[in-house]
């Protein structure tokens, strides 16, 4: 299990004279939560898609479960799963019935009624699919893609349009993927989420990959903010790489003049600061 | 790829499961030919002669309905919404999926066909048909011209809320200069024109001379059966050629 679950090198991808992708490279390991990040038309869906088996790269070379994906063949489509941006179902279709036809379609699929409580489903079993709510729908979307019991499943935006407890459900859906020993390539908009599941992440603008690393290991050559209130109420903000030190020094200055550091923080960038950073020019 | 004639067959009944139970679909599709007929055989009721026209017109407009109409919404529809997209990221062939999609137009033409014949023998004295053959053939044949035109033309339909009215642009003006509520030999010549180049008029002389006129037979219509042919072989191609799997990016 040493292969990767998914390598990409030197990926590009032009439409008519536009190169959407400029030579990515990543390779993410089985088990692990990948996530690729970056601004509306970075070149992230276009990546995504040429994984899936959507489109067809210009040049460079991909493995998905170590298959070439461009070749469209059945096993590697038994084997993924795929949650798109935006999916339809049948209108009149109910919940359970979509679950158990897409699980037809699966040489090894899982248990209907496993997969439909996985994904909070349960209750809305005999719910015609045009009653349901967009969250609702959304894990529908979810259950169709776990269905067919996948080693590696594609996210494109899980939570877009979520409200705040919807999306922490989510959240704990894709973590029990992860204790699953599933392999996921997330894309997303929110900083934080990428911040709560992915372990790794890659952040990408202009078809190409600025940064990739652990969430938390990013920006770790970047510079601490320190911050405090002076006598006179104004915000004094240092930044630096060794803030042991420099806090040392405040905190003895102010010591010697008799002073107190007010609402004195420490702070390290976030994931969203470092994002922003690299992402705004 | 007895898998492929499987997951066909699966997609087969969830389409027919799910066209009755979408009431508006099931009546556009299903109940409007019917009533066309009953509404225009009380009217004509007596009238022999006009009884034999509108019951083979009923007859080609439903294959018509059924498929054409039919496949350009659904299409449109699937297209439109992602299903299909979504049924390409699934280990289901292609060919399965579209198997079962017009396995499902083509049952509601032989149903509205049994029916339309039945009523001809039972209300409108047209007798049983004459030719089954002929009409089997015909049927078959129309149903694998306006199929493969309505997906051919769901291709240059923009998007599902515009679907009506290109549907409508063409099925409309189709059905009334090939002689479906009249007898097209008594058009004027410019109508009698358009229509000889289109497949549906054709179409319904063959249904014409297998349900109603004793001896024209199947190699009275063989010209017919060509213009259809060759109607069928443009859908084909375009039908393939233009195909996409997802929404056109705007």
């Amino acid at each position: 299990m040493s292969e990767p679950a998914i390598a990409v090198h030197d990926l590009r991808k032009s439409y008519d004279g536009f190169e959407a992708v400029r030579g990515i490279g990543f390779e993410v390991a089985r088990g692990e939560v990948f996530g690729l990040l970056g601004p509306n038309g970075a070149g992230k869906t276009t990546t995504v898609e040429i994984l899936e088996g959507y489109r067809q790269r210009s040049a460079g070379e991909v493995s998905v479960l170590g298959i070439d994906p461009g070749g469209r063949s059945r096993e590697l489509r038994a084997r993924v799963g795929i949650v798109l941006q935006s999916t339809g179902i049948y209108r009149h279709i109910k919940v359970r019935e979509a679950v158990a036809h897409f699980a037809a379609m699966y040489p090894h699929p899982r248990d209907v009624e496993d997969v439909i409580a996985l994904t909070g489903l349960e209750g809305k079993e005999e719910a015609l699919a045009r009653t349901l709510s967009g969250g609702q729908l959304r894990r529908l979307d979810l259950a169709l893609a776990l269905v067919g019991d996948p080693e590696l499943i594609f996210l494109d935006e899980p939570t877009t349009g979520f409200d705040p407890a919807a999306r922490r459900n989510a959240w704990q859906t894709i973590k029990a993927l992860r204790e699953l020993g599933k392999t996921v390539l997330l894309t997303t908009h929110y900083l934080d989420e990428a911040q709560a599941l992915a372990d790794r992440v890659a952040i990408i603008k202009d078809g190409r990959i600025v940064v990739e690393g652990a969430p938390r290991e990013l920006g770790t050559d970047t510079r601490y903010r320190v911050a405090y209130r002076n006598g006179d109420g104004s915000v004094v903000e240092h930044e630096t790489a060794d803030p042991t030190t420099l806090l040392h020094e405040l905190t003895a200055a102010a010591l010697a003049r008799g002073e107190r550091l007010e609402g004195l923080t420490v702070t390290r960038p976030s994931l969203e600061d470092i994002y922003l950073e690299l992402v705004d020019d | 790829m007895t898998d492929v004639a499987v997951l066909a067959w699966r997609q087969y009944r969830l389409e027919r499961k799910l066209f009755w139970r979408n009431p508006s679909a099931a009546f556009f599709n299903f109940l409007l030919p019917l009533l066309f007929l009953a509404f225009f055989g009380a009217i004509l009721h007596g009238n022999q002669h006009d009884l034999n026209v509108i019951v083979p017109g009923i007859a080609g407009m439903s294959v018509m309905s059924t498929t054409f109409t039919a496949l350009a919404f659904n299409m449109t529809f699937l297209r439109e919404q992602g299903v299909l997209k979504r049924i390409r990221g699934t280990p289901m062939p292609s060919g399965s999926y579209l198997l079962g999609i017009a396995g499902n137009a083509v049952t509601n033409t032989a149903l509205q066909i049994a029916i339309i014949t039945v009523a001809g023998r039972v209300f409108f004295g047209t007798g049983w048909p004459r030719d089954w053959l002929e009409l089997f053939v015909f049927v078959a044949a129309g149903v694998v011209c306006f199929a493969s035109l309505g997906v051919a033309f769901s291709h240059a339909i923009p998007n599902f809320d515009s679907a009506p009215a290109y549907v409508n642009a063409v099925f409309l003006p189709v059905i009334f200069v090939s002689g479906v509520f009249y007898d097209a030999g008594r058009a004027p010549g410019f109508i009698k024109g358009i229509a000889q180049a289109l497949p549906l008029k054709h179409l319904i002389d063959g249904l014409s001379g297998a349900m109603v006129h004793a001896h024209s037979g199947l190699g009275a219509n063989v010209s017919a059966l060509g213009v259809i042919a060759a109607w069928g072989v443009l859908g084909v191609a375009l039908a393939i050629r233009g195909f996409s799997w997802e929404q056109r990016r705007a």
